[in-house]
């Protein structure tokens, strides 16, 4: 688990210029096309083998769209995602089911993912039983499960309805174990939980991810959770990535806008520091993804937009220790680090080339 | 100052099929004008069912009440439904958590607010309309002249969410109860709505009762806080006594288990060990004992809900543990329940 992993260790997954569209339809009988949810717009990014990537944004940005089309849930309009070498998007049903073995999802709402007519041990052994486990080998093996992630055996034969969230929610995370997964894809797995019981559950996925060599994909929508399990952090906003960070340095030196503004707006638990704190309260709303808006798409609610902005879409500009962010006015950064920036070839293709430079950081410096 | 709600010695328990659930257990607290009383519990503590109570949302065949909530000289724990419906609304209104269910689905918001002006001060229609217009731009909906006649589904989370503060803030209530009101949103569009909330509570003066489980959004609104705990309050103070000179253990566990974007991460998140008990089946004495690191002889026994602090007579809690046996025990180790180690004495 370090951020070196992210560029030395193994590519578990590769998102390539990924597209999620959702079409809207019109007319009873010939349905034509009218417009496209722009779910996913030009994404790009790895996953290292043993890396948490954190996946953070408000709703509307794509983020569960992204995870799922990595889980080939749902199909993608564009792109490619590699999952250990395999194109993931075009694999067919055959070719897909050792693929899902390898993979595997836990849930935001712990009260709708279990069945709840469903025992705990058919719940949890399922998975095993649809790979071909031996019946009498499936109850030892979920008994185990139970144990590894802080239930008791006994729970086996109890139904859903008998646990508190926190416990359903560990139910979840045996049955994403079962089948022994290299990647978890993890939707916002504690956000329906109180906090006293989020850090028990976060802390778990912790041990679990030492114990078995597990990836994560931890999905979130905002920055405060996603701190303390993520290597990297990847900040989407309306389809697009934001920025790209080793995990730590997100927080101490956001460069894109609308980072800084996901972090400002988390209230901090201290009264004292809230008042001297100055708030920056971004305005507006995340604009419609069908229409999303020319050149950087959070412009309308930038603090620091100015023409450029509104013309050419921002490359992913590439900063030292691997941090990616698409802003022509990056925040945090010193002359040197922008003069030094590339485009990375991540970027997206509709992107310009105009990396920031050091005039117009200056120019909007002033501005907070 | 005279409280303009007083509530006493409430109690809530529901007969349900796995036997009594003791919701709330002698409750007690005042509400002065103009303050902001923040109520922090998690799932199962009893902040919601008491603040539902107040407007008289919890009243079934299964429930049972017991004690007083004194406002304005309306007795509200048995107040007629008549007399309930002159208050609900009018002096107290509510704000609820979700507003996606909250509104209803097939009635233009505009009708929906003009229905409670109507009802409880009789404006001819025009007015009605006029005010309603008025009541939405002060919350920050955009062309609200045009977006009267519109239904929720044409609203985004944050802005349905604006209409319900418009709709509780429609007939000048002198008593808002919030619960959860940011809970369902955006961390951006939550920063917009707690900003309106106090502006609007500075402009009309209304007092407000805050349900929540964020200690962040607490330390951002709040001038009083009362802990919940598995029905009963086990703290409660100013804002500064609770977050600098927490008295409960359970309250450094809160405190100790929020995570904060604006200090270097712990190596592990602090966490409450156990969960909450069942209402139904709840621990003899002390609630917390059975979760708490610091459990002792005396803690079978309920400790009242009293001042154990010198100089802070309204800072309340209930913990048999001597004030300066707490000071030393919640200076520990960075990782286990409670807070790190604080200088000085709350401002």
């Amino acid at each position: 688990m370090s951020v070196a992993a992210s560029n030395g260790g193994e590519r578990l997954v590769e998102v390539d210029h990924l597209k999620v569209f959702f079409p809207i339809k019109q007319g009873v009988l010939l349905e034509r096309e009218v417009a496209r949810v722009h779910a996913v717009n030009d994404v790009t990014l790895s996953i290292a083998e043993g890396e948490t990537l954190g996946l953070v944004g408000e709703s509307g940005c794509g983020k569960t769209t992204m995870s799922r089309a990595i889980m080939r849930l749902i199909d993608s309009t564009e792109g490619a995602i590699h999952f250990r070498g395999r194109d993931v998007t075009k694999a067919g049903r055959k070719q897909m089911e050792p693929l899902r073995r390898e993979m595997q999802m836990v849930f935001q709402d712990p009260f709708a993912s279990l069945n709840p007519r469903k025992r705990v041990g058919q719940i949890i052994g399922m998975p095993l039983r649809l790979h071909g486990t031996a019946r009498t080998q499936v109850e030892p093996q979920v008994r185990e499960l139970l144990g590894k992630v802080g239930l008791h055996e006994e729970h086996v034969n109890r139904f859903p309805h008998e646990f508190s969230g926190g416990q359903r929610q560990r139910i979840g995370v045996a049955r994403a174990l079962a089948l022994e997964p290299r990647l978890i894809v993890l939707d916002e797995p504690v956000s329906a939980l109180d906090v006293s019981v989020q850090a028990q559950i976060i802390n778990l996925l912790d041990d679990l991810q030492d114990d078995f060599k597990l990836t994560y994909l931890f999905v979130a929508h905002d920055l405060s959770v996603v701190r303390h399990v993520s290597d990297r952090i990847a900040v989407m906003y309306l389809g697009k990535l934001m920025e790209v960070s080793p995990a730590e340095e997100l927080y101490t030196k956001p460069i894109h806008p609308y980072t800084s503004a996901l972090l400002a707006a988390i209230p901090i638990p201290d009264p004292r520091e809230n008042r001297r704190r100055e708030r920056i309260v971004v305005s507006g709303e995340p604009p419609n993804p069908i229409n999303p808006p020319s050149g950087c798409v959070f412009h309308p609610r930038c603090p620091r937009a100015t023409d450029i902005c509104r013309e050419i879409e921002p490359p992913l500009a590439r900063y030292p220790d691997g941090h990616l962010a698409a802003c022509h006015h990056p925040l945090h950064v010193s002359e040197a680090e922008i003069r030094a920036t590339q485009k990375d070839p991540s970027s997206p293709h509709s992107s310009g080339d105009e990396l920031p430079t050091v005039s117009a950081a200056a120019a909007t410096a002033s501005t907070p | 100052m005279t409280p303009l709600l007083s509530v006493e010695d409430l109690r809530v328990s529901f007969a349900t099929e796995e036997g009594v659930v003791q919701a709330v257990d002698g409750v007690t607290f005042d509400l002065a004008p103009g303050e902001v009383l923040a109520v922090v519990g998690e799932s199962g503590s009893g902040k919601s069912v008491t603040a539902m109570t107040l407007m008289g949302l919890t009243r079934s065949p299964n429930a049972r009440f017991e004690g007083t909530a004194h406002y304005k000289g309306t007795e509200l724990i048995d107040a007629s439904e008549e007399e309930l419906r002159r208050v609900r609304g009018a002096e107290i209104a509510m704000i609820f958590q979700d507003p996606m269910t909250s509104l209803n689905p097939v009635v233009k918001i505009g009708a929906q607010i003009v229905e409670q002006i109507q009802e409880h001060e009789g404006l001819p229609d025009q007015q009605a309309r006029e005010r309603t217009v008025e009541l939405l731009e002060r919350v920050g909906i955009p062309r609200a002249r045009d977006r009267v006649d519109d239904y929720p589904h044409e609203f985004s989370g944050g802005m349905r969410q604006r209409v319900m503060i418009a709709l509780a803030l429609s007939c000048d209530p002198s008593v808002l109860i919030a619960d959860e009101p940011t809970t369902a949103l955006d961390v951006t569009i939550q920063a917009q709505i707690l900003q309106r909330i106090r502006e609007l509570r500075e402009e009309t003066g209304a007092a407000v009762v805050l349900v929540t489980h964020d200690l962040g959004v607490v330390a951002d609104i709040a001038d009083r806080i009362a802990v919940m705990y598995a029905g009963r309050i086990v703290e409660e103070g100013t804002l500064d006594e609770i977050f600098y000179d927490p008295q409960h253990p359970y309250t450094w566990g809160l405190l100790g288990s929020i995570t904060r974007v604006d200090r270097p991460r712990p190596e592990r998140l602090p966490a409450i060990p156990g969960l909450p008990p069942s209402l139904a089946d709840r621990p003899e004495g002390c609630h917390f004992r059975p979760r708490c690191p610091h459990e002792f002889a005396e803690c079978v026994k309920v400790p009242p809900l009293e001042a154990r602090v010198a100089g802070q007579a309204q800072h309340l809690d209930r913990c048999w543990l001597p004030a300066d046996e707490k000071k030393v025990r919640r200076e520990i180790q960075p990782g286990e329940i409670g807070l790190a180690a604080k200088e000085g004495t709350p401002a």
